[in-house]
């Protein structure tokens, strides 16, 4: 029970009511235990995002239980268990990189030198010491969402809750990106939940694989990573890497009614 | 001592950007004015060398269209004179001054102001902050400004001075009726500016209501409380004026528009007028220089400031 960060029981969440209703999941019941890395992946309206918001208590399942580490997902968020960070970097403009990072720390009141020290530890990590006094707008956006990253790493919650960080980045820098994640997941020995659109991203990083599909959002397979958690970018020419792609788009394909989806 | 140089170059580049479109309109607005100010007042002129038997042509007719006393519309030069006269010529203490009137204007426009700007944050925090306050105050501050202000300002100064208050005060609530509007709708939009995710963002953070407020909607709005200022200052010195004609105020940039039409003063009109323009433009500016260096001290990019 202390080694499952997540665990979900037929959770179920709906939105709208009667004839508007959309269930956006259905049947949910996984387990992630701490120190893996799983990605959600599937295609719009799958449910990946949904499920992530409700382990983050952004939103409440209709029915069904769901556990983070032992407890509701809004006594977690009270414990600050979780860092959230989202498709776009979300900085606030008005706050310089390290000021961006320390916002969490000061809502949580933690004091002057703990942040300073929190900042440029959470910086190190990601790499963009040296950029503390730059602002937003003077960043690229792989730096962005690296100071994204930073900032919901500061706080040192054991689990990184992630919303396709990488979906609006290109394909060279995310590759970079997705190295030093592993990197930094290695080295923290965090708990990633991690959503993508991408095959290749999501059999590359993750130990676990869970693959949705949409109407109604649900889990249509559960893959193990047989990778060691130490890898490089080359697994991805090997046979394993490509045959585990394949499950991962087969899996995709099984749930996929063309006649039902209009785009 | 280069990167100064370069540095004044540009400073010099943008002013000339800047000021030298403004420049052509007003050239091209005194051509305009001077072709209306011939026009207008040759058949007073032609009317005049008739009953007094002076012969004329049109050389004579133009130059004197130019230097009437009460012009049905007095040239650019004659104002100018004017403006000179009593700004630069005339001792501010003097009644004539237009320096002393402007600043009587000034005063309560500048009062009218802040109090509008008070006002009017207050309203947009409540009205952001509490739906109900939405749904109760929002049709009633519409509805403020659908009422023409030259009905409801001599009601104002009369209730007001009923109550025992005259001279600055109810000029200035003018003002403020007027300028606390563009306030909360600027600030409204601006407290509710925030992406969605940047409020989930700080909702992971277990953060209170006034964590949010303060640290993500309040300076969020920033920009958009500059942008309502430029239009407040605006009309709160409308406000101004509009509070100095019913009430037969004797200072101000009002009185002198009062007092230049009883007369037939056209001339005082419209220098007035100039002067009140004048003021409006410097006003806004100044809130437009004020915005730009906050933004740029938050952190804003050139763009966003």
């Amino acid at each position: 029970m202390t080694d499952k960060i997540i665990s979900a029981k037929n959770v179920e969440l709906k939105f709208g009511k009667g004839s508007e209703e959309v269930v956006a999941l259905k049947n949910i019941s996984l387990e992630v235990g701490a120190g893996e890395f799983v990605s959600f992946i599937g295609p719009s309206g799958c449910g990946k995002t949904t499920f992530l918001r409700t382990v983050a208590a952004l939103e409440n399942p209709t029915s069904g239980q769901i556990l983070v580490n032992g407890v509701s997902p809004d006594e977690a968020r009270t414990n600050r268990a979780y860092g959230y960070v989202f498709q776009s970097a979300g900085l606030y403009p008005w706050r310089n990189i390290s000021k961006n990072v320390s916002l969490p720390l000061e809502i949580m009141n933690y004091s002057r030198e703990e942040i300073s020290k929190r900042v440029s530890e959470s910086l190190n990590l990601v790499e963009l010491n040296g950029f503390e006094k730059k602002f937003p707008w003077q960043l690229s956006g792989g730096m962005q969402q690296r100071a994204s990253i930073a900032r919901a790493l500061s706080f040192d919650a054991d689990l990184l809750l992630m919303d396709e960080p990488f979906g609006a980045l290109d394909e060279i820098v995310r590759d970079h990106l997705n190295e030093q994640l592993l990197d930094l997941w290695q080295k923290t020995g965090k708990t990633i939940c991690f959503v993508t659109h991408s095959i290749p991203e999501a059999v590359f990083l993750s130990t676990k694989i869970v693959v949705m599909s949409p109407r109604p959002g649900r889990i249509v397979d559960v893959i193990e990573s047989p990778f060691p958690s130490s890898r490089s970018l080359e697994i991805r020419d090997s046979k394993e890497f490509i045959s585990i792609s394949q499950r991962v788009r087969e899996g995709l394909r099984s749930g996929y009614d063309h006649n039902e989806n209009k785009g | 001592m280069t990167t100064m140089r370069i540095r004044a170059k540009k400073f010099l580049k943008t002013i000339a950007g800047k000021i030298l479109p403004i420049l052509t309109i007003l050239v091209l607005l005194t051509v305009v004015w001077y072709f209306f100010t011939i026009y207008l007042n040759s058949a007073m002129q032609i009317d005049k060398y008739d009953k007094q038997g002076i012969s004329w042509n049109i050389s004579k007719l133009v130059l004197d269209t130019m230097s009437q006393e009460r012009p049905k519309l007095p040239a650019p030069h004659q104002i100018a004179e004017e403006i000179w006269e009593t700004t630069v010529e005339k001792k501010i203490t003097s009644k004539r001054s237009l320096i002393y009137h402007s600043s009587i204007t000034l005063s309560s426009t500048i009062v009218g102001f802040i109090l509008g700007t008070v006002l009017g944050v207050v309203l947009a925090v409540s009205i952001v902050e509490n739906r109900a306050m939405e749904s109760s105050l929002m049709p009633w501050i519409i509805a403020s400004q659908t009422i023409p202000i030259l009905a409801i300002a001599p009601m104002i100064i009369v209730v007001l001075n009923s109550l025992g208050f005259s001279g600055l005060l109810p000029k200035a609530l003018i003002s403020t009726y007027l300028s606390f509007f563009p306030i909360v709708v600027g600030m409204v939009k601006g407290l509710r500016s925030p992406d969605i995710i940047l409020v989930d963002l700080m909702k992971t953070y277990n953060s209170t209501k006034v964590d949010i407020f303060f640290k993500l909607r309040l300076p969020a709005s920033v920009p958009f409380l500059f942008t309502s200022m430029k239009v407040a200052i605006a009309i709160s010195l409308v406000g101004a004026i509009v509070g100095e004609l019913p009430t037969g105020a004797v200072a101000g940039l009002g009185a002198r528009l009062l007092t230049g039409s009883y007369y037939g003063q056209t001339i005082q009109i419209w220098s007035a007028l100039i002067m009140a323009s004048i003021l409006a433009a410097t006003l806004v500016f100044s809130i437009q220089a004020i915005g730009y260096l906050v933004s740029k001290k938050m952190g804003y990019s050139n763009e966003e400031a």
